[in-house]
């Protein structure tokens, strides 16, 4: 095989499979079928959790049995006695004294001249944006004496409605990450500013002899107007030049789509909360791409459950592979990626658009029910394509809406939001193109990363090596800088000032909160380097282009500005709706064929957790379990039960000493478009069959400490011919293992009902259902004095997680990691069940009612146990906050106690580490520092923590506090005030960043207060209410509007 | 057979006996006062500053209020050391020329910061916030002492826990009414313990079991 490559070659610095063997006593793999076998004589509603978990594997039980596993007393650089004693001897001796020390003297430095409005203590808010792909999210970051600490969702941003997402959360990180390129470098000598722009002089003048014929510019998806209008002012100056784009996880479908439907290149706009029957195809509406957190929150609105009154919207889904949004529908369905065109093209023939194309096998019944489903709701439904579905759905999916009336209703077009929109597959190719023919002298890059993440069949980097200049600018050193004979280190979005647009075209001003921490420069200022304003700064260019934008003058940017600042959008540039008729006719599209069953189809798709790549060197991110598949730290090739069946591949928990997290997983070869990549496989419940995942964004060999070298490099097979999804590959099992980390593994349900749900149907007539079957204690059952010891008297601090709302998509996880300087731990660490996360999300599969033999809806008897499309939810579990805390009676030093106000408070320093109360949580909230997993040497990681929260060390317990910073705050200003504390006030961070607004704190003696009323709900039920723990965080149960006609037949 | 130890042998192992534990309760007595006493608390040791500023000039004598330096003290978790330019705003003309003076001016002129030696120092998990003592009706003095009477500032108050709970534990006796917080010459009135009761209903104090949950210092 000529042209074979292993770049995607998985990589495992530290775990080779030897290592992660040698404690396993024994391998018990995964059975699929055994699994299947099990099922059949399951009766009943049942969740599960795990593959494992669900066929009742003995080996694992046992080994999640085993507190102290058997090979936990076993150290490998043991002490003999002697040796031990002298030890103990002589840290006896030296613990006495460290407590004796006397404290250093402390400066400190105070202002030279104060900024105004800044009181020493308190943090600010600033309003700014942050640009991603073709959206710009509305965020407020808070400010610690100029350190910005922590992002929040700006509530009057439309795309960000006071929510955030796992990046923009995340974003800080990225701002203090150490590796980050910190000058500008001349083949690898670092280089002044000033210095490069007389290079880039030189370079302009050069281009300029020419009329800039060899001079290129490549660029990701740009929303920002000014950098736009520079861009464009840039090709005046040099007529002859080109501007390309590349966005690998872009969407070129959605630009071609609406090309073929309408004629020319416009966004669409959604409004979810318009709709009562939304059909996604394949779309991951509410988990990524421009305007998804607006989007769930809209949806989640309509979903809101205030008593069996209430009425629901209903969500439909058809994707090859679960995601966020597809665990969020009523009814699912598997279908393969070239099935989903098939089907789009079926529901146009259904819904008399044309054509005479028909569903995909098994799927006439679903296609019959939705299109009926849609038809009633004619206006007030949506159909939404995804993005990595090719044009023709996208267009199919345009007049469907037209044809349903939803156009003007719950969609509607605008003028494009980036600026010179084109088909970036064809843009790079035409780069690619002229680089190999050697016109191209100069090639300014800006971000971006094309060497890992441009089609592999183009071979970037040898193309590169022919431009005589290239010049990247770029927040890391990456692969891509290393063949640039420039690199200039660009600035992080919180360090510079600049512009962007969001989703529906509602401008920002994009506001610096810190100066740059390094010597970095914005994507403004290279451009105009090369222009004849060089030397401008990125506050001027801003201030210019608005100066000069249509509609604005001068004079009302000097009168708008500070209000512009003030309240993160620029008021009146939303785009105003486009009347588009879709003049395409689903008749005319050609008849496209499925990829033959048993014929394995691979996919591609960003990853949930470092997107395209370009998020890897980020460890809160890196270790944020995925929503759906709770992998952390790797990426891995997906597949469904029944191909990994037919693949032979399998999986098995290893225990590593007992540490439950470690699954060591089959590792395949996969051979696609004459390259190969080697991956380890996951069996995923839901996923389509015969379907492959590849998700993108891992495999970097130079992103930095965190992310170099981690998972496989799905780029390596994916090729301009077969973007999305590619056949004709092949895969072969290696024989070997794969150690990956899931957090999934660590604990068993033991057939407890620790998840709820129910459909609205059931729900209606019987509203109780989710405290039914549960165990209630007796009152006054207890030992513990309850209220007698607390009564309770001021605040009643309570949490309300409504499981209808949550779609698993962790904002809260990368919240509270912020918010409460909660450490990053590794690979190895997750494996070993040590992860720090306050807060986790639990994921839940269920089985769905019976397709066969149910007997009518409302029949909760007859279900079908699916392991191939399992219902999903999810169950975010901070600390449970215990009324009769089991935690609080066994700590030896009262290091977690009881607060006035319910809090079970956790002191640190008296914390000996003893883990008694860890072991006592029937919850497992608590989160052990075993070792020194905070980073106490890294200057920039210290101007990110939050001086609000101490900073744990080595041998201390720690768990959620319910932000207990932020209630103390709010209370002490309620307190000057002499007040009480309003309802709302006090806003937990999981809570704030949550976009389906799943979590509401509150105080649970007000019988007004948004949690009061969520607990009084029926829906509420605590977990494990039997142990009579009383916990203060309670749950309301997820529903589901189930299509009777789906349940029924 | 003649006995092997002398009658007095059992004089000795009492002596032996108690000494030990006594010696044991010394030692215990020795270190627990140790921790107290200001060789580890840094209580009433006077810092070389930087430029030897008097709070007893300045307050004491001139009496400048707290507030016009110590700006956050009524609205933040700091009470805030002030930036050069509030020196500045005074010494731009007094003593504009005095050789005492230099390292302030030089701090204006080149923009770097006067390192002051820190005097009140909390551990780092401990979360004090000056605004709601002050908007609760402790004064400056309660903790702080005479600072009108300091030419160099030390510390009154031994700072550690116990310290602090004994007040949260006895708020009515440490209280005082809003308009006497800045007031350094305060002293507790003879019917303390009756207005104090008074103060606590109209400040809304919250009760002494809320004032000494762990979360209300540690987080």
């Amino acid at each position: 095989m000529d042209g074979m490559s292993e770049d995607g070659h998985l990589h495992d610095d530290n775990h080779d499979e030897a290592h992660a063997d040698d404690l396993t006593t024994q391998a018990y793999p995964l059975d699929l079928a055994a699994v299947r076998r099990k099922l059949q004589d399951k009766s009943g509603k049942q969740y599960w959790r795990t593959l494992e978990e669900l066929a009742e594997d003995p080996h694992f039980e046992d080994l999640l049995h085993r507190e102290f596993p058997r090979q936990a007393s076993e150290w490998d650089e043991s002490v003999d006695r002697r040796d031990f004693l002298k030890l103990m001897g002589a840290s006896l001796a030296l613990a006495g004294m460290a407590g004796c020390g006397r404290p250093d003297v402390e400066k400190i430095v105070p202002y030279v001249k104060q900024p105004d409005g800044m009181v020493l203590g308190k943090p600010l808010f600033f309003a700014t944006v942050m640009p991603f792909g073709a959206d710009a999210l509305g965020l407020l970051v808070e400010s610690h004496e100029g350190r910005p600490t922590k992002i929040e969702g700006n509530p009057d941003h439309p795309s960000s409605m006071g929510s955030t997402d796992v990046f923009a959360q995340a974003a800080v990180l990225n701002l203090y990450d150490p590796d980050r390129a910190q000058t500008v470098t001349n083949l690898g000598e670092i280089q002044s500013w000033s210095s490069f722009l007389q290079a880039a002089q030189g370079f302009a003048a050069g281009a300029k002899a020419t009329n800039g014929a060899g001079f290129r510019l490549l660029t990701g998806t740009i929303t920002s107007p000014t950098l736009i209008k520079q861009i464009q002012d840039l090709l005046k100056l040099y007529p002859q030049a080109k501007w390309h784009q590349w966005e690998p996880a872009g969407s070129d479908g959605a630009r071609e789509g609406a090309k073929l439907a309408f004629g020319r290149y416009l966004n669409t706009v959604y409004a979810p909360g318009k709709a009562d029957v939304v059909l996604s195809l394949d779309s991951d509406l509410f988990g990524a791409g421009p305007g998804h957190i607006r989007y769930t929150k809209e949806f989640t609105r309509r979903r809101k459950l205030t008593g069996p009154d209430s009425t629901m919207n209903r969500l439909y889904v058809v994707e090859p592979t679960p995601s966020v949004t597809g665990a969020t529908a009523d009814h699912r369905l598997p279908l393969r990626a070239s099935e989903v065109g098939i089907f789009a093209r079926a529901l146009a023939a259904k819904l008399g658009l044309g054509g005479n194309a028909s569903a995909p096998a098994g799927s006439e019944k679903w296609l019959e029910a939705v299109a009926k489903d849609l038809q009633q709701h004619r206006g007030a439904s949506l159909v939404v394509a995804g993005e990595q579905q090719p044009a023709e759905v996208h267009a199919l999916a345009h007049a469907i809406n037209a044809a349903l009336g939803n156009t003007g209703a719950t969609v509607y077009q605008t003028e494009p939001v980036e600026g010179n929109p084109v088909n970036h597959l064809d843009s790079i190719r035409e780069l690619c193109g002229d680089m190999d023919a050697g016109k191209v002298d100069l090639l300014l890059m800006l971000g971006g990363n094309p060497i890992y993440d441009a089609p592999h069949d183009l071979d970037f980097k040898s193309k590169l090596k022919k431009v005589r200049n290239a010049i990247r600018v770029s927040p890391y050193f990456d692969e891509t800088s290393e063949y640039c004979q420039w690199h200039v280190a660009e600035s992080h979005f919180l360090e510079s000032w600049s512009d962007a647009r969001a989703f529906d075209g509602t401008a920002s001003i994009v506001q610096p909160l810190i100066a740059p921490l390094y010597r970095t420069h914005s994507a403004h200022d290279v451009v105009a380097a090369f222009s004849d304003k060089q030397g401008v700064s990125g506050y001027d260019v801003v201030r210019n282009y608005w100066s000069s934008a249509p509609g604005h003058s001068m004079a009302s940017v000097d009168q708008g500005w500070k209000k512009w600042l003030n309240d993160g959008l620029i008021e009146g540039t939303k785009f105003a709706p486009v009347s588009a008729a879709p003049k395409f006719s689903a008749a005319s599209l050609a008849p496209v064929q499925a990829t033959p069953a048993g014929q394995i189809e691979f996919i591609f798709r960003p990853d949930p957790a470092v997107f395209d790549g370009r998020f890897a060197n980020n460890g809160w991110l890196q270790e944020l379990p995925k929503p759906v598949t709770k992998l952390t730290w790797d990426n891995a090739a997906l597949v469904s039960p029944k191909t990994a069946e037919k693949l032979g591949l399998t999986q098995h928990v290893a225990s590593r000493g007992g540490e439950h997290g470690q699954i060591l997983s089959n590792v395949i070869d996969v051979w696609l478009s004459g390259s190969k990549v080697t991956a380890a496989a996951w069996i995923l419940p839901g996923q389509a069959e015969d379907t492959v995942v590849l998700p993108l964004g891992y495999g970097r060999k130079r992103a930095g400490y965190t992310g170099t070298n981690k998972g496989f490099d799905a780029y390596a097979v994916r090729v301009s011919s077969a973007l999305w999804t590619a056949t004709g590959g092949e895969i072969k099992k290696t024989g070997a293992n794969y150690p990956l980390a899931c957090t999934q593994y660590h604990f068993n349900m033991e057939g407890r009902q620790i998840l709820s749900s129910a459909s609205l149907e059931e729900y209606r007539k019987n509203p109780n259902f989710a405290n039914e079957g549960a165990e209630a204690p007796a009152p006054g059952l207890s030992l513990y004095k309850g209220e007698a010891e607390f009564p309770y008297h001021g605040n009643k601090w309570a949490m309300a997680i409504d499981l209808n709302h949550c779609n698993g998509c962790s904002a809260c996880v990368v919240a509270c990691q912020s918010e409460n300087n909660i450490p990053v731990v590794g690979k190895d660490q997750v494996m070993r069940g040590r992860e720090m996360h306050w807060i986790r999300v639990d994921r839940y599969y269920a089985n769905t009612p019976s397709a066969t033999s149910g007997t009518g809806p409302g029949d909760t008897t007859k279900y079908d146990v699916s392991l191939d499309n399992p219902d999903t939810f999810f169950q975010p579990v901070p600390c449970q906050q215990c009324e009769n805390a089991p935690c609080e009676q066994v700590c030896p030093v009262a290091a977690t106690v009881h607060s006035a106000e319910g809090l079970n408070d956790m002191v640190y320093n008296r914390c000996i580490g003893t883990r008694y109360c860890s072991n006592n949580c029937p919850y497992k909230v608590r989160r052990f520092n075993f070792l020194r997993f905070q980073d106490w040497e890294t200057p920039q990681l210290k101007l990110m923590r939050n001086p609000e929260v101490t900073v744990r060390s080595r041998g201390v317990m720690e768990k959620c506090t319910y932000c207990v910073q932020r209630i103390t705050a709010g209370r002490i200003e309620a307190e000057k005030q002499n007040r009480p504390i309003k309802d709302g006030e006090i806003v937990t961070a999981c809570e704030a960043a949550c976009p389906s607004e799943a979590i509401v704190f509150g105080n649970a003696n007000d019988p007004n207060s948004r949690v009061s009323k969520l607990r009084a709900q029926q829906r509420n039920y605590s977990i494990l209410a039997e142990l009579n723990a009383r916990p203060r965080t309670t749950y309301l149960a997820a529903v589901r509007n189930l299509n009777p006609e789906l349940e029924k037949a | 057979m003649a006995q092997i130890f002398h009658r007095s042998t059992n004089f000795i192992s009492r002596v032996s006996l108690f000494g030990t534990l006594l010696l044991a309760g010394l030692g215990l007595v020795g270190v627990l006062a140790l921790a107290r006493s200001p060789y580890l608390t840094n209580q009433r040791v006077v810092r070389s500053q930087p430029i030897q500023f008097s709070h007893k000039h300045h307050v004491g004598d001139d009496g400048i209020d707290c507030r016009y330096c110590h700006t956050g003290v009524e609205t933040s978790a700091y009470a805030g050391i002030p930036p050069t330019k509030t020196c500045m705003n005074c010494h731009s003309v007094l003593f504009a020329n005095a050789g005492y003076l230099d390292p302030v001016r030089d701090s204006f002129r080149t923009d770097q910061s006067i390192e002051w030696v820190k005097v009140h120092r909390l551990a780092d998990y401990v979360y004090f916030n000056h605004s709601i003592h002050v908007n609760k009706g402790v004064g400056c003095s309660s903790c702080h002492g005479q600072i009108n009477q300091m030419p160099l500032v030390f510390q009154a108050s031994p700072l550690n826990m116990e310290w602090c709970l004994d007040c949260h534990r006895n708020k009515e006796m440490n209280i005082r009414p809003r308009t006497e917080i800045f007031n350094m010459d305060w002293k507790a009135p003879a019917n303390q313990a009756e207005m104090g009761k008074q103060l606590a209903a109209e400040y809304n104090l919250r009760s002494t079991t809320e004032l000494t949950n762990c979360s209300t210092c540690h987080r």
